[in-house]
């Protein structure tokens, strides 16, 4: 499945411009612990978090992930949206749990 | 896969402690140059994940410390150079789950004690030594096929 797909079901709110979306989600790794991300995610995974700081970018591009799902309504600021938009790694926000998104993309996925 | 060069390279990053800004810098850059230089992917990766980890430690733990590399056809060689606390029990350092990182580096989603392991599932050779009150010495290497 395209990331596109994945936004458009989840009605997720994008935040990086000119970051593609195209990208095929070869899974989802949530986690909160960034080094438990580095070791255990794959490439191509969705990423779902409740960190919105900086090295949370650093991370993901790492990993080459398709991008971060970043959830309970948490907003990261203007400087980490920017540096996320010139490595290419996709932002996007929801109001709902991680619980619950990881919860939708398992039977989307599965 | 032969590298695409038989000669050695070396390079260094220069870590100021308490700067999270930087963080992973070192590591995409060396990422880059493997990449450049034709490494395998999954080597790629073990070096990248090793490197961003050894940054961490200098960047929440120290003052400040060098990474270097050395690449040559046999083997990728880190070694990080720290001025900071030094480690009391290293034996202990080494456990997963065993952390010394304040709550607000734990908010961020550092400090969960897998650093250091994490060096060391992903390199071949390892070795740490540290002196407290003086600093922390983390040697990597890890073979080319």
């Amino acid at each position: 499945m395209k990331l596109s797909e994945v936004i458009e079901k989840l009605s997720l709110d994008v935040k990086t411009v000119n970051v593609g979306l195209e990208q095929d989600v070869t899974g989802v790794y949530v986690s909160d612990l960034l080094s438990d991300v580095m070791a255990n995610s794959k490439e191509g995974n969705i990423w779902i978090t409740l960190q919105t700081h900086l090295n949370i970018v650093a991370v993901a591009g790492l990993k080459t992930m398709a991008g971060i799902i970043i959830v309970n309504n948490r907003q990261p600021e203007k400087e980490i949206i920017e540096k996320a938009e010139s490595e290419k790694i996709a932002i996007m926000t929801t109001s709902l749990p991680a619980f619950e998104v990881a919860g939708k993309l398992y039977q989307m996925l599965s | 896969m032969p590298l695409n060069t038989d000669k050695t390279i070396e390079g260094s990053f220069q870590l100021i402690g308490g700067d999270f800004s930087i963080a992973g810098e070192s590591s995409a850059q060396l990422k880059k140059i493997l990449s450049d230089l034709g490494v395998a992917e999954d080597i790629i990766r073990r070096a990248s994940i090793a490197t961003f980890e050894a940054e961490m430690n200098v960047i929440i733990y120290a003052a400040a410390g060098t990474l270097s590399y050395t690449i040559t056809p046999q083997q990728i060689r880190i070694v990080l150079v720290d001025m900071g606390p030094g480690i009391k029990d290293t034996e202990q350092a080494m456990k997963e789950g065993f952390s010394t990182a304040p709550d607000w580096v734990r908010e961020m989603g550092w400090g969960a004690g897998m650093g250091l392991p994490n060096m060391k599932k992903n390199s071949d050779e390892f070795k740490l030594d540290s002196v407290v009150g003086e600093g922390t010495t983390v040697e990597m290497a890890i073979n080319l096929p």
